[in-house]
């Protein structure tokens, strides 16, 4: 099976988060893997191992697109037991919206070949749109299946479970398909010694808009289909009344609640 | 004036609050079309009437809940079309955020998801890094898609009442060629409380429940609340997923947030930071989420919030 892993670097969400510049940009300082991705990547990484895994021909390909740091996504899947990885960066890209990612990411996907599955996490934990990959999906013509909680691959066809809040379903898609998977699919695992060394064998291709065959003004700020116009931060949230419990903090809880019309 | 096309999906015997609100923010943009999804049922047709809706397609094809949302977004492109729309409203469920997903790739349509205001020009307000920021955006083409986060708006009809007229649309193949098949669904038993995402109130319990969520249920229950919970409590299996607020679970705004047992690591914060009002009780008094509460408790829940569901209980009569 050859199944690309879309990893993305994002601004860590243990501390706090800018938005900078003209076109309030996400500020990439101190970023990470995105958590979410790394389900889809051990989802990947479980998929082929299943099959026997490298020896037997199974590729995990991380796909990054970003600026210089993002390729620190890429080594990371590479440390957890991806085959390779793709490093797609171009200053062009910069402020790019999901419909310009979309096409970015589609052209990158199509240049790696024959795909059998395109996985991704349920939405980035900066942009937090989950538009990606169902944009994705249309623009390469294939089955999209999202917040996949299980997945199984038999044959030419997948099948996986989806959890509502009313309700659970399963659904079947040929392949090639592309899947997002929840945080419920699997426990990632860590990158151990002999993955980190392993890494460092293993190469990244990296990837310009021109060896792809997209145009600059079809990305970024240009050639995204949506700007953002203007931004402030919220005013950070302080601290109200603090009260220790002396017997009666229930009785105060239901006179503030009073107080405020919240009863 | 704008044409404006609302995607209503099976509203059975009548519509919701949140599609009244699309409704309601739809004629603020223009006359105000509707792409429905299943039948009319009398009341719903009533509401649209009321609700000042000029024109109501329905699709040709009747499988459309067979798949996942890849031939309801070609149904909806056809419909746009139709209805000469220069802006699509969905719901901003994960299926409605999907939908316009593909929606905008078919229109070449900017979409911008998670809105709670829209203006007359189009500009769409919405909240990012996990409420941190508060932002404008706006499609930079012509025809725009946009998902609104339910409570965002309060429902209104319309000055005068319409007379919508009801008109097929066919469905392009192409929908369900590439589309995933759902081949069963099991509804999951409904627990009578508000939907999470949609509560005014919303009471949330964390590992300092030490796997007894009763004493959070009892004060649901008293405020007729949704009931929370944060990872910890989730992962150790004391409450479904579903009920997961937080950085990788859902994000709630409601009027009136309790966190009960929860330090408020940024993760849960995140989840809930947009909250009117926070109320916070925990046994340590350094806990974070001290640091955004309007109303914090140093104290034992298991005191606390029985005492507070029977206060509720004594003053409701």
């Amino acid at each position: 099976m050859k199944i690309v892993v879309l990893v993305k670097h994002v601004p860590d969400a243990q501390f706090d988060r800018h938005l900078n510049g003209e076109g309030y940009t996400t500020d990439r300082d101190e970023s990470i893997l995105s958590e979410l991705d790394e389900y889809a990547l051990e989802a990947a990484l479980q998929l082929a191992e299943a099959r026997g895994g490298a020896k037997a021909g199974n590729q995990v390909i991380a796909l990054s697109m970003g600026p210089a740091g993002a390729v620190n996504a890429v080594k990371k899947s590479l440390q957890m037991g991806a085959t390779e990885g793709v490093h797609l960066t171009d200053s062009a890209l910069a402020g790019s919206d999901a419909a310009a990612t979309s096409l970015a990411l589609a052209a990158a996907v199509r240049h790696l070949g024959a795909v059998d599955l395109v996985l991704t996490g349920m939405a980035s934990t900066d942009g937090e749109t989950s538009l990606v990959p169902a944009q994705l999906a249309e623009r390469l013509g294939l089955p999209q299946v999202t917040f996949a909680s299980s997945l199984t691959v038999d044959g030419g066809r997948l099948t996986a479970r989806r959890d509502a809040d009313t309700y659970s379903e399963t659904v079947e898609a040929a392949l090639p398909a592309v899947v997002s998977v929840t945080d419920q699919i699997n426990e990632p695992r860590y990158p151990n010694f002999k993955g980190i060394i392993a890494a460092k064998r293993k190469s990244i291709t990296t990837l310009s808009l021109a060896e792809i065959g997209v145009d600059p003004a079809q990305v970024g700020h240009a050639g995204s289909w949506t700007t953002v116009t203007a931004a402030a931060e919220r005013p950070p949230r302080t601290a109200g009344t603090i009260i220790t419990d002396e017997g009666d903090a229930g009785i105060k809880l239901v006179d503030f609640l009073a107080a405020q019309k919240l009863l | 004036m704008a044409n404006v096309l609302v995607f209503i999906d099976q509203p059975g015997e009548a519509l919701k609050k949140s599609s009244l609100e699309l409704l309601t923010a739809g004629r603020a943009l223009g006359e105000t079309a509707v792409a429905l999804n299943g039948d009319v049922h009398p009341a719903v047709a009533a509401a649209f009437a009321e609700y000042g809706v000029t024109a109501i397609f329905q699709p040709v094809a009747a499988n459309l809940d067979d798949y996942l949302v890849a031939p309801k977004a070609a149904y909806l492109a056809a419909a746009a079309t139709a209805a000469g729309a220069t802006t699509v409203l969905l719901d901003n469920s994960p299926e409605g955020k999907e939908i316009a997903a593909r929606l905008g790739i078919k229109l070449s349509a900017g979409v911008i998801t998670d809105v709670v205001a829209v203006d007359a020009d189009g500009t769409a307000h919405k909240s990012v890094l996990a409420g941190s920021y508060t932002t404008a955006a706006k499609a930079t083409t012509p025809v725009s898609v946009l998902t609104l986060k339910a409570n965002s708006i309060t429902p209104e009809p319309a000055p005068a009442a319409t007379v919508p007229e009801t008109s097929a649309v066919e469905v392009a193949d192409d929908g369900t060629a590439a589309a995933a098949r759902i081949t069963s669904r099991e509804q999951k038993v409904a627990s009578g409380r508000p939907d999470l995402t949609d509560a005014r109130i919303v009471v949330a319990g964390g590992r300092g429940l030490d796997g007894d969520f009763g004493p959070v249920e009892e004060l649901a229950d008293a405020l007729g609340a949704a009931v929370g919970a944060s990872r910890a409590a989730t992962d150790a299996g004391w409450i479904s997923h579903d009920a997961q607020v937080g950085q990788t679970g859902k994000t709630v705004s409601p009027q009136l947030y309790i966190s009960a047992g929860i330090s408020g690591a940024i993760q849960q914060k995140a989840g809930m930071q947009t909250a009117k009002v926070i109320v916070a009780i925990n046994k340590d008094a350094d806990s974070p989420v001290f640091e955004i509460a309007d109303f914090g408790i140093v104290g034992d829940l298991f005191d606390v919030l029985p005492q507070a569901t029977a206060e509720i209980k004594k003053r409701k009569g």
